[in-house]
């Protein structure tokens, strides 16, 4: 429990790090440490292999990226300016937090907790869960990333 | 319950404080071993009363000193934050990463079995990919914070090649992994304890002898020397992502590049040489093939582990600064060619031929 405060602690302050200081760079890094925390939790809940593909693919290989393109694009030379659909995605900001509040007064009873069984979040019953019952949806999810890197490819070779 | 506290923090402190040596005392091979290896006689100018110990004093004692009284810059519009966040995150992955490295088998003593490992994680490779992955944002939260041309660019090439050479090394592992059909390092090291035929030892070398050369390249490019140190440059960038460090930052640069030396010798040993597995020893002693055993008693086991382990490591630290002091450095566009165009596709080509090869193996022995 205080593990569990202590964490929450840390990723509330790292997330609200992520936007408010004027320095993107900054900001980014709040947003990998955010990532970190968030996975340290994942361990603490019987779900290490999550946590782990949380730092692997988030903090270690996309806040990369996206730290690779601020820092080609010179973010000093970007000004705050008005955002369009601004009032749209305030909108959505509010019925996110409502739905989350709902989610906090959600106090579920004692038979629909699962239980935890041995070897939960692991490799062996992630692989198990993955090629056999959710086959299906884990090869589309696959299709659609391969279209993504071809239609990028296909973009940037006519651009060059 | 203190007593098994007391055990995780003092493997947790050995770990940590041979790890730390071992990269300090690398300073000093570097050195003097560039030193044989150029003709040279290297560092030799620091003595405490005439005694300059080939060196040790120079390297040990008197560039630390150096290095923690000397002022420590930063520039003037750089990031003060960031520059001073960047070299405990160079620092901190390549010092975590040994927590999953076992260093010897179970050893049993006052009747409670201790794990000769820091921490047994069932995700353990997963896991030294992950912090792996981590080590990039030293160099490029370095290299931006500042706020340097030069050091723009080697944080950049830095970011590039690192996340390459990520991939192949993952693929290449993908091999060993569906071998030993685990991800704990503990059971993947007990494994390679079988012997094939009934006398070569399992070992990831003999098994998956394309996956330790790509994992090997990788991992040497990961730890960004010679010939992957594009990021550094000196000849083209100055010294690229820590052009604008000096004095106690600088140090921890360097003590991180030591420290990852270090890392990828305990993996290659590790994944590919049987960790603290000594040919031939099983639990009660020797057992050659050839017929005869020799009967040790089980503390001499664990110690004849450890120290395999040790000079495992230590052989694969001297050979990665053997190849540093050998070659020359890449150019960028061949440092790319190489891990896209080389590595990746082997490393693909590598995972199928072990796939089809385990599946034959299965259908074979029990048709």
């Amino acid at each position: 429990m205080i593990l569990f405060l202590i964490l929450a602690a840390l990723s509330i302050v790292s997330s609200l790090l992520v936007i408010f200081p004027r320095s993107v760079v900054r900001n980014a890094m709040a947003l990998a440490a955010t990532l970190f925390f968030v996975a340290v939790l994942f361990v603490t809940l019987d779900a290490p292999m999550v946590g782990a593909l949380q730092v692997l693919v988030y903090a270690g290989a996309i806040m990369i990226l996206i730290l690779f393109v601020i820092m080609l694009l010179n973010p000093a030379a970007l000004e705050a300016r008005p955002v369009a659909w601004g009032m749209v995605g305030s909108l959505a900001a509010v019925a996110l937090l409502l739905e989350l509040t709902a989610i906090f007064f959600y106090r579920p009873s004692s038979a629909e907790q699962p239980s935890v069984t041995v070897g939960f979040g692991g490799p062996e019953a992630l692989a198990q869960s993955l090629f056999t019952d959710f086959v299906l949806p884990f090869e589309i999810a696959s299709v659609l990333l391969l279209v993504a890197i071809i239609g990028a490819v296909a973009l940037a070779k006519r651009e060059g | 319950m203190i007593i098994d506290f007391a055990i995780i923090a003092a493997k947790a402190f050995l770990v940590l404080f041979m790890v730390l040596n071992l990269a300090g005392v690398l300073g000093w091979i570097e050195r003097k071993g560039s030193a044989l290896i150029q003709d040279r006689i290297g560092a030799n100018r620091a003595s405490i009363f005439g005694f300059a110990g080939m060196g040790l004093v120079n390297t040990l004692i008197a560039d630390p000193i150096k290095f923690l009284f000397k002022e420590d810059f930063i520039p003037a519009r750089g990031d003060r934050l960031l520059h001073t966040l960047a070299p405990c995150l160079a620092l901190f992955p390549a010092l975590v990463t040994f927590a999953v490295i076992p260093f010897g088998d179970v050893l049993v003593l006052g009747g409670r079995e201790i794990n000769l490992q820091v921490a047994n994680l069932n995700i353990g490779v997963l896991y030294i990919f992950a912090m792996a992955s981590l080590g990039v944002y030293g160099i490029v939260i370095g290299a931006w914070a500042s706020n340097n041309k030069f050091s723009l660019l080697g944080g950049v090439r830095g970011a590039a090649q690192m996340i390459s050479y990520e991939i192949a090394m993952g693929l290449s592992v993908m091999g060993v992994l569906m071998v030993y059909g685990t991800l704990e390092p503990q059971q993947m090291v007990r494994a390679q304890g079988e012997l094939l035929g009934g006398w070569l030892p399992a070992w990831g070398f003999f098994l998956q002898p394309v996956a330790f050369l790509l994992f090997f390249t990788a991992a040497v490019a990961e730890t960004k020397r010679i010939p992957f140190d594009v990021p550094e440059g000196e000849s083209e960038i100055v010294a690229g992502y820590h052009t604008e460090y000096s004095g106690g930052k600088f140090l921890m640069f360097f003590a991180g590049e030591f420290a990852e030396i270090v890392t990828a010798a305990g993996l290659v040993t590790t994944l590919f040489f049987g960790g603290w597995q000594v040919p031939w020893l099983m639990r009660d002693g020797f057992h050659f093939p050839w017929g005869g055993a020799i009967v040790l008693s089980p503390l001499a086991v664990t110690v004849l582990q450890v120290a395999a382990f040790t000079v495992k490591v230590i052989f694969f630290c001297w050979l990665q600064i053997l190849m540093r002091w050998s070659l020359p450095r890449f150019r960028y566009d061949q440092v790319m060619r190489l891990g896209w165009k080389m590595l990746l596709p082997v490393a693909l080509v590598n995972v199928v031929v072990t796939a089809v090869w385990i599946v034959l193996r299965e259908r074979l022995s029990n048709p």
